[in-house]
This record gives structure tokens, C-alpha cells and sequence, in this order.
């Protein structure tokens, strides 16, 4: 695609939904700003108001109260931006699937460019998939 | 012509902009180092604004629209204004534009003024909270600066004109003296809370209030608030470098740049954020005798 695509994905700024998620992928997520794996040095900074996001990073199963929230938060980003899963709740439901609150699963609500299976993910393979997406993206 | 390449290309927007944007990048990397990280790579913020200019705009429904669209846009113009006259100072030999100390400090404050009037404009509870910390912030910076701009005057024998400025300073830098230095170290903390730095980034602020005062900015708005800071990152540090610390100009501004944006990212990495009513307690009853202190020694002589 065209140039616009290829700055956006020099410099990500990721917004973290938290979809009634077990804390587990949250703090994978967190893992991911440390020394350690230090996302920066490919542009990802993790930003806290919705209308800066260029990634909706969503955690969770999606119950009830929180699937609304993130129907408006997604009316209320600026496009072009991409929504990534993280972990086997936001991508399958796993074993929440037959729980009285469930809805529906993520990517009949809202479009989904990228899912990162795992519970919780390795922060690894979360890089691994932002790669992916950065290749898809770019192609 | 020759006047539009001074306002676009060098010494004016373009140039400002690559300086400012490469200072903010040696910024980030310092304090990734300081974090064990590897940090950005250098072009990161030119990217980053670049992205923004792309990105859809979103005007909130419920805000004071003229005001919300205007105040980044006038921020960036007035930071603009200031480059030119400082930058004429320090690297043109004639001066296109007749400013004096009194219009930069004006013109400086403008920025400041307009990000809490967008703020306030957003109507975001969060937005307003991180509006109205800036206000006390600036009631609180702003007013120790003057202290620091009076020492400077007295030691110049009221000369306002930063040409004027500079001359004195040719053999004996301000910064050498008792008082002078006293007045550098109120400027380097005016330079961090003005550019809303860690100990004083009650206003941004995003672990409490997001993102506080540009929490419903994004997309082109965003990318000039942006670009405002970037040009503050360049113009900042040289207006504290031309008022005590002109004696060598030339090639000699780089480590002296590089030294205050060292001195900065140090302060930042060392300081837990204040609280806002302990940032007014600690410039009014702690940094303002200092700055009274200071005007009397100029006063005296030293
Ligand atoms: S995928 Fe696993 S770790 Fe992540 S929120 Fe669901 S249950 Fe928790």
C-alpha cells in the first residue's frame, strides 16, 4: 500500500482495551514497554486517550457491560486504525464461551486485523504478531 | 526571497523543526538509557508527527469548535514568531525583525495560554482537571522567570534588545557570576515546567488524567501541538543559552544545547511527579526568595 500505511507503521500508538480480561495479557502487554523487550525502539508507545490510537489493543472475553464500551471506543478512534486480539479469550472466547454474559465473539462486532492466540500470549509472540501485521500491512 | 528563506528554511521553520526534533529524539534515547532500554531510533518524532497529519480528525461534538481548532494552530504560529527573533540573534548578522526581550516573553507564553484554552474548549472533565493544573502551573513558572529576566536586565543596564544582550556578553558570560547562575537555574526549572517535564507534568499527567489537556486532540490538531513541542525543544534551551551563557555563539551552541537537554533529562528521570499544589508551594515560598536573592546580589554587583 501506499506511503501513508508505511509511516503509520514506523510509529504505532496503541491503545489498551481491557475487555474483562484476567489481568494475565494485561500485564503480558505491560511486559512488552520493559527493558527487556522495549517496544519504543520500533515507534510503539502505549498512549491513554482513545483519540491519539492508531491500535486497539483489546484484552478479555467481551462480557455484557464491556462489549458497549468497546463499540464506542471504536466509533470514537481516528481511522486508519487497526484492531489486534490479544490472547485466547478476545480471539475464541475459550472457556468463557458458555457463560451467561458472553455475546458474541470479537470479529463479528468489530473488524479484527490480527489475533495473538495464547493465555496469556508470551510477549514475545505478541511482537512476533505486531511484525505480521506491519508485513500485511505494508505488502 | 531571501527573507522567505529566512522564515521557512534556515534560520526559521525548517531547520528549527530537524534541530528541535533531533533534540527531543536525544531526549527520548537519554532517558531510554537511563532505563536500560535501547530507545528510539533517530527519526522517531519526525515520523510520529508526520503520522499525525494523516490521521482522520475528530472534533467532539460537545466542544467550543473555533477555539478547539484554533489553539493549536495559533500555539505553533507564535512559537514560529519567537524562533524568528531569536534565531536572527544568534545566527544572522542583520536583523530583519525589530523584537525586544519583553515581546519573546509575551510571545512565549502564548503557547502555553492557548493549550489551556483548547483544553478547557474539549469539554472533557479530564481535560478541564489538566487545564486548570496548567494554569496554576504557568501562575507559578511564568512568575519565577520574571525574577530571572530582571536579574538579566539589571546586569545588561536595562538593555532589552537581544542583539544588546548578547554583546555584553562577549568577554564574561551572565552565567559566571553569583547571581547570574542563581538566575540560570531558575530558567533551567522555568524551561522544565514550561515544557511540562516529568516532576512538573501534572498536566498531562498520564497515569492520572490520560492524557489530560490533549485528551480529545488527535490527527492534524494533535500534530501541531506536537509540532509546537518540538519547536520548543530547539527555541527553549537557546533562549536560556543567549540570555546567560552567550559567549561563545557559532559552533560552540551544540555542546551547550546538548548540555542543558542532558541537564533536563536528568532532572526528569530523578523526579517523581508533584502534586500541583506542592509545584506553587515549591516556586512560590522556595525558588522565589532565591529569586530574590539573586535580583539583590545583581543588585550589589555580583
Ligand atoms: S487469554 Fe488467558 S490470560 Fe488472557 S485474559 Fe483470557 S484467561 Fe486471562
Amino acid at each position: 500500500m501506499g506511503l501513508k500505511e508505511k509511516i503509520l507503521t514506523k510509529s504505532l500508538w496503541v491503545f489498551h482495551i481491557s475487555a474483562g480480561s484476567c489481568n494475565n495479557c494485561d500485564i503480558e502487554i505491560l511486559d512488552l514497554l520493559t527493558p527487556r523487550y522495549d517496544v519504543e525502539r520500533f515507534g510503539i508507545q502505549l498512549i491513554g486517550s482513545i483519540r491519539h490510537a492508531d491500535v486497539l489493543l483489546i484484552t478479555g472475553a467481551m462480557n455484557k457491560k464491556s462489549l458497549k464500551r468497546l463499540k464506542k471506543l471504536y466509533t470514537q478512534a481516528p481511522k486508519p486504525c487497526f484492531v489486534v486480539a490479544v490472547g485466547s479469550c478476545t480471539c475464541s472466547q475459550q472457556m468463557f464461551k458458555p457463560s451467561y454474559s458472553m455475546q458474541a465473539p470479537l470479529d463479528e462486532i468489530i473488524p479484527v486485523d490480527l489475533y495473538i492466540p495464547g493465555c496469556p500470549p508470551k510477549p514475545e509472540a505478541i511482537i512476533s504478531g505486531i511484525v505480521k501485521l506491519i508485513k500485511k500491512v505494508n505488502r | 526571497m531571501k527573507l522567505l528563506f529566512n522564515y521557512l528554511i534556515f534560520p526559521g521553520f525548517l531547520f528549527s523543526l530537524f534541530w528541535g526534533g533531533l533534540g527531543w529524539w536525544v531526549e527520548r534515547k537519554l532517558t531510554a538509557r537511563f532505563q536500560y532500554r535501547v530507545g528510539p531510533p533517530w527519526y522517531q518524532n519526525f515520523i510520529d508527527i508526520l503520522k499525525l497529519f494523516f490521521k482522520e480528525q475528530v472534533i467532539p461534538k460537545d466542544s467550543f469548535k473555533p477555539l478547539f481548532i484554533a489553539s493549536p494552530i495559533i500555539s505553533f504560529s507564535s512559537v514560529l514568531l519567537v524562533i524568528l527573533f531569536i534565531t536572527q540573534a544568534l545566527f544572522l548578522k542583520e536583523s530583519i525583525f525589530q523584537a525586544d526581550l519583553l515581546v519573546v516573553f509575551y510571545l512565549l507564553i502564548t503557547p502555553s495560554l492557548f493549550t489551556i484554552l483548547g483544553g478547557f474548549s474539549s469539554a472533557n472533565p479530564l481535560a478541564s482537571c489538566g487545564a486548570a493544573r496548567e494554569v496554576k502551573l504557568m501562575l507559578s513558572y511564568e512568575f519565577i522567570f520574571v525574577t530571572s529576566l530582571i536579574v538579566v536586565l539589571i546586569k545588561s543596564k536595562g538593555n532589552l534588545s537581544l542583539e544588546g544582550i548578547i554583546s555584553l556578553q562577549k568577554s564574561f558570560p551572565f552565567l559566571g557570576s553569583i547571581s547570574g547562575f542563581i538566575a540560570f537555574i531558575l530558567g533551567l526549572i522555568w524551561l522544565q515546567a514550561k515544557m511540562g517535564l516529568v516532576p512538573f507534568d501534572v498536566s498531562e499527567a498520564e497515569q492520572e488524567i490520560m492524557a489530560g489537556i490533549y485528551i480529545e486532540y488527535g490527527g492534524p490538531l494533535l500534530g501541531f501541538f506536537k509540532l509546537t513541542r518540538a519547536l520548543f525543544y530547539f527555541i527553549l534551551p537557546l533562549f536560556l543559552i543567549l540570555l546567560f551563557w552567550a559567549d561563545n555563539l557559532g559552533w560552540h551552541l551544540i555542546y551547550k544545547y546538548l548540555i542543558i537537554i542532558l541537564l533536563i533529562s536528568v532532572i526528569k528521570n530523578t523526579n517523581p511527579r508533584l502534586r500541583a499544589d506542592d509545584i506553587v508551594k515549591f516556586f512560590w515560598f522556595l525558588l522565589f526568595p532565591l529569586g530574590l536573592l539573586a535580583i539583590i546580589l545583581a543588585i550589589l554587583g555580583f
